[in-house]
């Protein structure tokens, strides 16, 4: 993957508004801003109620993200084009579903709402409905996907990078800080993770910084090219954006999301966690 | 209404009351307004909280009367708010409790 193939611009979003078998998708937690304007033609996707199974703590499985992908009007051969909120953090956790359930042509709109919305680009409210398909996922590719146990087992072993902000990293916020901080897991990071946090690689109007400035930052972090690597956060999402970088638009080999992140970290029992700034030992 | 706590990471009705539960003794709260040059509030706003060294801590968007709230710690921080109007920066030292800043966009 590369930035060509993996990100489109806003203006070549807005050319391409009415292209045929293109789909634009706005992805968040809060869908009132879609609700109140949304690029044209675009359907939404709730990362909450879409996203994430109801009952168990993961997300859709194969079937759940067939049913939904098929009742939202997107086929096999479409290419679909994210873009949300955050600084597409929920879009780029959407990127990273339909990578692991194995859609064709999926890219990320640079910059997300957030530039399209400082631009003054158009913005309707209209209603979006597209006829039901019947989309065929594959089986969740886990190669980018890793679980809490190979977490520990990288720890001094593969890079760790813990894309959270500086404070959260050495334990000082739990959450981030537009939120508020009473959480029952511990502070801290998992021992020998580099902190770079994933705003290292979006400029201040949320499109990406380049190829040459996006290697620069993360060599100078210490990220071991010849290593695999493993990027979490506290709930996945921020950790999507930074997979994102690292594997679609810098194309490192084997880099993982460990969606399950802090919240799931900071509550095993037993295993180690490092306090301050630095990576500390393995 | 509440404020989501462990659910995600977006950003929370920045216009909603402070939860009953939110403790103001352990809490930082840093709240306020985006205006214009000519005092009007700008909605739609986003505003950016970096700390001490320069470095992006939260995001907010403001609500329809301008407002937007942080969840911080003691200490210095830079308040940058973007929007179609232009930009603008604030330095706030903030304590324990609720600290009530401004920013004005240019």
């Amino acid at each position: 993957m590369s930035r060509d193939t993996a990100l489109v611009s806003a203006d070549w979003a807005e050319k391409n508004l009415d292209a045929p078998g293109v789909v634009f998708v706005e992805v968040d937690e809060d869908t009132t801003a879609y609700d109140g304007g949304h690029i044209a033609g675009a359907i939404k996707l709730d990362w909450k109620t879409d996203l994430q199974d109801p009952v168990r703590r993961d997300f859709v499985n194969k079937a759940q993200f067939e049913a939904l992908l098929s009742e939202r009007g997107i086929s096999n051969d479409d290419v679909v084009v994210l873009y949300g909120g955050n600084n597409n953090w929920f879009a780029a956790y959407a990127y990273w579903y339909f990578k692991l359930y194995g859609h064709g042509d999926v890219k990320l709109l640079d910059g997300g709402r957030k530039k399209w919305e400082l631009d003054a680009r158009p913005l309707v409210a209209d209603q979006v409905s597209r006829p039901a398909t019947q989309y065929t996922a594959q089986e969740p590719d886990l190669s980018i996907r890793a679980f809490r146990d190979e977490a520990v087992a990288a720890i001094g072993v593969k890079n760790l990078v813990d894309v959270r902000s500086p404070d959260e990293y050495a334990g000082r916020l739990l959450a981030p800080a537009h939120l508020p901080q009473e959480q029952a897991q511990r502070a801290g990071h998992i021992p020998t993770a580099i902190s770079v946090p994933w705003s290292k690689a979006a400029n201040e109007d949320g499109t990406f910084k380049s190829d040459d400035e996006l290697g620069k930052i993360y060599g100078e972090a210490g990220l071991d090219g010849s290593k695999d690597t493993i990027a979490y956060c506290r709930i996945g999402e921020r950790s999507s954006h930074t997979w994102f970088v690292l594997k679609e638009l810098l194309g490192h080999q084997n880099v993982k999301n460990y969606d399950g992140s802090w919240t799931e970290y900071g509550s095993l029992v037993g295993v180690p966690v490092a306090l301050g700034d630095e990576p500390g030992e393995a | 209404m509440t404020v989501p706590i462990t659910a995600g990471c977006a950003a929370p009705d920045q216009a909603a009351p402070l939860p009953a539960s939110l403790d103001l003794e352990k809490e930082t709260v840093i709240t306020g307004i985006v205006s214009a040059e000519n005092g009007e509030v700008v909605p739609g706003a986003y505003v950016r909280l970096l700390d001490s060294t320069g470095e992006f801590t939260a995001e907010v968007v403001t609500s329809p009367v301008g407002q937007f709230r942080f969840f911080a710690a003691p200490g210095t921080w830079t308040l940058r708010a973007l929007s179609r109007h232009g930009n603008g920066d604030l330095s706030v030292t903030a304590g324990r409790g609720i600290n009530e800043v401004a920013v004005t966009v240019a």
